[in-house]
């Protein structure tokens, strides 16, 4: 095969790559990682309640919850005009807490939802929703 | 003034965990809409939340564009002795309300 021919192929197959998602999910961990000031968290030790599929983006029930004392909780999304949904800052309670709201989503794509314990750590739950209806958030 | 909505049961036993509900009505526009002549709608949203409970901030919360129009919270909070919940919410233009409810907890 001819060095022309390779680099034809490679670049083909690059153009393929789906490169605005890996954008859009960089995005969303750079934001994420600013927000717990560099720390990556782990997974587990919050719970992020959302339908995995809705049909109006416009108004979507979430619940954050904990079972262990936490003293921040927040949530992020992948691809709404801006990456941050919500950020509390609450009393540390024994058996954990729990903060419901409604939101909205502009198209399908990842939501994670952070918690920082007590001890400073950080944790994570991500979950992946389709949305059929868009929320009205650009243009119209 | 916004009309809200606070949902708190009638009374509650010390060191029980209570939900706190509430409504507020607020167009929360996002700043990234256009109406129909092209033009960009302004941001109105509410920015911020908080809730004091015996004198201490209980929860703070940053509201981003993302949350629905007419906000809806719900948020546990663990029950000590009776006292007033305030809450205050804070936003674009100027937004500012303040409503303040009494928790009655017993022994």
């Amino acid at each position: 095969m001819s060095t022309r021919r390779l680099v034809l192929q490679v670049l083909s197959v690059a153009a393929l790559l789906p490169r605005p998602a890996q954008a859009n999910r960089a995005q969303l961990e750079q934001a994420i990682l600013a927000f717990t000031q560099g720390e990556r968290p782990r997974s587990g030790g919050v719970r992020l309640d959302i339908a995995p599929l809705i049909e109006n983006g416009n108004a979507v029930p979430v619940t954050l919850s904990t079972t262990e004392p936490v003293q921040t909780l927040a949530l992020f999304n992948e691809l709404n005009p801006q990456r941050e949904v919500l950020q509390a800052r609450l009393v540390p309670t024994a058996g954990g807490t729990r903060l419901s709201t409604r939101i909205r989503l502009a198209t399908s794509q990842q939501l994670v939802a952070l918690a920082r314990g007590q001890d400073g750590s950080w944790w994570s739950h991500r979950v992946d929703v389709v949305v059929t209806l868009a929320a009205c958030i650009e243009g119209g | 003034m916004a009309i809200t909505r606070i949902t708190l049961p009638a009374s509650a036993r010390r060191g029980e965990t209570i939900e706190v509900q509430w409504l507020i009505a607020h167009p929360m526009e996002t700043g990234h809409r256009s109406d129909d002549q092209g033009r960009l709608l302004p941001r109105d949203i509410i920015t911020r939340f908080e809730c004091r409970y015996l004198e201490q901030i209980v929860l703070a919360m940053d509201l981003f564009p993302a949350i629905a129009a007419n906000p809806y919270c719900a948020f546990t909070l663990m029950a000590e002795r009776s006292g007033e919940l305030v809450f205050i919410w804070a936003g674009d233009h100027g937004f500012e309300q303040r409503e303040v409810r009494t928790l009655v907890v017993t022994e």
